[in-house]
């Protein structure tokens, strides 16, 4: 049976089915406020975000639901607080591994062990570990409740977008469906098609970086081992399975195991079962019986487009950059694309803010998308050295760091995903340099416990006025906008005068829709805050 | 700043031990050796500028 719009791969969940639309029997293409391409866990949280605000959603994909494979996996505390903030962390808490503690071997030996030792005081965990279809079923589960509570999503499957063609105020979509092509028309377009990008290639753009001549095989077992829930990381294991080798627990009884096989490689071959067998027998040892679940070989690039926004077409996710995995900055950092986007989106179509606004999305993602390809760089030089001296030194490190911890500081096999500061950036206001530097402008809010209630559950869904021990009007009309004021004393809780006081006695934040800081300063001034705020909203 | 002016007690002394150190290695095991002590010093001198200084003026583009 043909379709005209034929399976690419196989799919975990069906999520989407499709449905004719009137859209395609309409006499002229039908205009929508907002359209996303692509319904990948980018995809999927900007929908969820966006609809979430009131802004009429629609999302195509060629494809019915999530995509088979464990894929993304390892999802950072920062992507939990802003699935927390879309209604969707819940299930995903419930389902993932929690995991601290890492160990590094080089041949048979452990060089050392580290442990994220996550600090106290966040409702989040440093890390879990879930398989991508699971991120994005509970994405969708948050999509189904938005749309039981009005928020107007709609979600298109098996709807392959075939040409878009952009306009000064809007964008034009030819789409292919099982019942034939129909065409419609975006103000804005958000591009989460993912690395191989159609929209971006239909649209000629660049896409530029570093190949990484290397081939990486996933197994993903399922075994009822009783290693612990850690990662396990090798450099040249003496099990010979590949030039390096990561273990590390998925919920279900299921272990990702990760071997790397070099350039030159017969990929068929390798993926042979009897072929993918001997390689886990020879780490696993013989007596270990396990199924093999999903296999799969990939190779990678660290790149970025140029400007991710183009005019009305925006791309957001792996469409935009592609980094080595090492680290987890794939999914979790297209995640911090959707938090930084959507906002300002929705303030641009809502005409509160002009379109500039959109500017700092390119502006402080890119500078995003540059700390994760230098760091998944890094990562990847020292794990697969490109030269003999390059080796030399790296094999020193390991050499020195089973008994020297200034040498576990260089061994490098992965640096996990921290969200970014958008140091620099156009939107911040003032500092004030007696509170901490890691609340500083520019930065997520660390989170804080309060009594029982954790502190980024007290944010508003617009901009908030967070006081510390300083007087400060309950809310402030200004812009447009209304800003909320969140008032607490930081007298009896030593966390948020840590994070948020440091050496100063009072404080008042101004944080923006994405839980990061616009400005701050010891105590209120109205004229101050509304200037910061014009600033935040680029109406400066 | 890089000390580039005569630093060393016995410079003598503290060639021959560099020297001797290496003595009954391969070469292989000479170059592996250096890597180390490479970063060995690396972490002692710390200063970024400083290590900046002396991995150019080993290159030679002081």
């Amino acid at each position: 049976m043909s379709s005209p719009v034929a399976d690419r791969y196989p799919i975990a969940f069906q999520l989407y089915p499709y449905h004719k639309s009137s859209d395609q029997t309409a006499a002229a293409p039908v205009r929508h406020p907002l359209v996303i391409v692509g319904g990948g866990p980018i995809g999927l949280a900007a929908a969820l975000d966006l609809g979430r605000q009131g802004v009429p959603v629609l999302l195509l994909d060629d494809h019915e639901g999530a995509g088979l494979g464990s894929r993304a996996l390892c999802f950072a505390k920062r992507t939990l607080e802003i699935c927390d903030r879309l209604g969707a962390a819940g299930p995903m808490l419930e389902k993932g591994v929690r995991w601290n503690v890492g160990k590094v071997f080089h041949h048979d030996r452990l060089l050392y062990e580290f442990n994220l030792l996550p600090e106290d005081g966040h409702a989040h965990p440093a890390f879990i570990n879930l398989q991508q279809p699971w991120f994005e079923k509970f994405l969708h589960d948050a999509i189904a409740r938005a749309q039981a509570e009005g928020a107007p999503i709609e979600l298109r499957g098996r709807n392959r977008v075939e040409a878009v063609t952009p306009a000064a105020d809007h964008v034009t979509l030819s789409v292919m469906t099982p019942d034939g092509p129909y065409q419609l028309q975006a103000d804005w377009l958000i591009a989460c098609d993912g690395a191989r990008s159609p929209v971006r290639t239909m649209l000629g753009l660049d896409f530029n970086g570093r190949v990484f001549e290397d081939n990486f095989l996933i197994a993903d077992v399922r075994m009822k081992a009783d290693f612990p829930t850690e990662r396990w990381f090798w450099f040249e294991p003496h099990f010979k399975s590949g030039d390096s080798a990561l273990l590390h627990k998925q919920p279900d009884d299921i272990w990702r195991i990760d071997f790397q096989l070099g350039w030159n490689i017969d990929r068929a071959k390798e993926l042979e079962p009897a072929n993918i067998r001997a390689r886990v027998d020879a780490m696993l040892g013989p007596d270990v019986a396990y199924e093999l679940d999903w296999c799969s070989i990939y190779t990678f690039q660290c790149r970025r487009m140029d400007r991710f926004r183009h005019g009305r077409v925006l791309f957001a996710g792996d469409s935009a950059h592609q980094v080595s995995p090492f680290g987890a900055r794939g999914a979790n950092s297209g995640i911090q694309d959707v938090d930084n986007l959507a906002w300002k989106l929705k303030l641009v179509i809502d005409g509160t803010a002009p379109e500039a606004l959109l500017d700092s999305y390119d502006a402080e993602r890119v500078y995003g998308a540059d700390e994760n390809i230098l760091n998944s760089t890094r990562a990847t030089d020292f794990i697969t050295p490109k030269s003999a001296v390059s080796k030399l030194f790296r094999n020193a490190v390991l050499d020195l760091a089973e008994t020297l911890p200034f040498a576990r500081g260089l061994v490098n096999s992965g640096r996990l995903s921290l969200p970014c500061t958008y140091d620099g950036s156009a939107l911040n206001g003032p500092d004030a340099a007696a509170m901490p530097a890691r609340s500083r402008p520019g930065s997520a809010c660390p989170d804080a416990p309060l009594g029982g209630a954790w502190l980024l559950h007290q944010f508003s869904a617009g901009f908030t006025l967070l006081t510390l021990d300083a007087d400060a009007p309950e809310s402030l009309t200004a812009h447009g906008l209304q800003v909320r004021r969140l008032g607490l004393s930081a007298k009896d809780n030593a966390a948020l005068r840590a994070r948020y006081l440091g050496d100063a006695t009072s404080a008042i934040y101004l944080i923006r829709p994405d839980q990061h800081v616009a400005a701050r300063w010891q105590s209120y001034d109205e004229t101050q805050v509304r200037a910061a705020l014009a600033r935040a909203l680029a109406l400066e | 700043m890089l000390i580039i002016t005569p630093n060393l007690r016995n410079p003598d002394e503290a060639y021959a031990r560099l020297i001797a150190t290496h003595e009954g290695l391969t070469e292989a095991e000479s170059h592996a050796l250096n890597a180390r002590l490479v970063l060995v010093l690396m972490n002692h001198i710390g200063d970024d500028a400083v290590l900046a200084q002396a991995l150019d003026l080993a290159r030679g583009q002081d």
